[in-house]
């Protein structure tokens, strides 16, 4: 269905394109973009690649990419970093920051570069939501492919 | 030398140009895929746009979802009918 041209650029450019993705998703408490932003590029890049390549292939690639798990990880695991801060003071409260955890390095006064050791709680919510859109927006795309009836004739 | 004010001011006309322009592009197009290329054109001006008026949030979220995911959205729609408007009687 598709020609030469689309799937050799689609395999140049998805790695690309994932990988931009993950960075704005874990330097969403540094950089301009987050969560919803890293999430939506990287599901980007997952359409073009459904896009690009035909209807076996695309199966055989996401047969193993439990899409649906990824979502309710996402939507639990917020609630739960949420609910851990209602144990110490209130709902999402920033528990891990400055206390040497994983993104719980303490914050150097005045003006500097960023670090992506900072932040507490908020790289692992923009890791959750990251997730839940991503595989939201996959899996609209996904059936929206699975749905076509007219490759399956050809 | 120039001023970086007037750089962004004529950016910004020739973004407001290039968005009327692939709009009414879209519109006018009897074949559906350039259509959606041309909205394509549209969301990554309108990214472009964003971007110059200090939102990169805002900017990357439309790139995202507005170039991407709608552009890949049309183009399963438009695979799974024919790709030709039909011309009303």
């Amino acid at each position: 269905m598709t020609t030469v041209i689309i799937r050799t650029m689609t395999r140049i450019l998805t790695p690309a394109i994932l990988v931009f993705g993950s960075y704005i998703i874990l330097h969403g408490h540094l950089t301009p973009g987050g969560g919803f932003q890293g999430g939506a590029v990287f599901a980007s890049g997952l359409a073009l690649l459904i896009i690009a390549f035909s209807r076996k292939r695309v199966k055989e690639m996401f047969e193993k990419v439990p899409l649906s798990v990824f979502e309710s990880i996402g939507a639990l695991g917020f609630l739960g970093i949420g609910l851990m801060g209602i144990v110490m003071y209130t709902f999402l409260r920033n528990f891990i920051a400055n206390s040497g955890a994983p993104f719980g390095m303490p914050t150097p006064e005045g003006i500097n570069p960023g670090f992506l050791n900072t932040g507490g709680t908020l790289p692992y919510l923009n890791i959750f939501v990251g997730l839940k859109v991503l595989a939201g927006l996959t899996s609209i795309v996904l059936i929206l492919f699975l749905i076509l009836r007219r490759e399956e004739n050809e | 030398m120039m001023n970086t004010d007037v750089f962004f001011y004529l950016i910004q006309v020739f973004i407001g140009i290039t968005l009327i322009a692939s709009a009414i592009v879209a519109i006018r197009f009897r074949n559906l895929i350039a259509a959606v290329i041309a909205m394509a054109v549209f969301s990554l001006a309108l990214s472009l746009e964003f971007f110059i008026l200090q939102a990169p949030d805002v900017a990357i979220a439309e790139a995202g979802v507005g170039a991407g995911l709608t552009t890949a959205m049309y183009l399963l729609a438009i695979r799974n009918t024919t790709d030709e408007e039909e011309v009303a009687e």
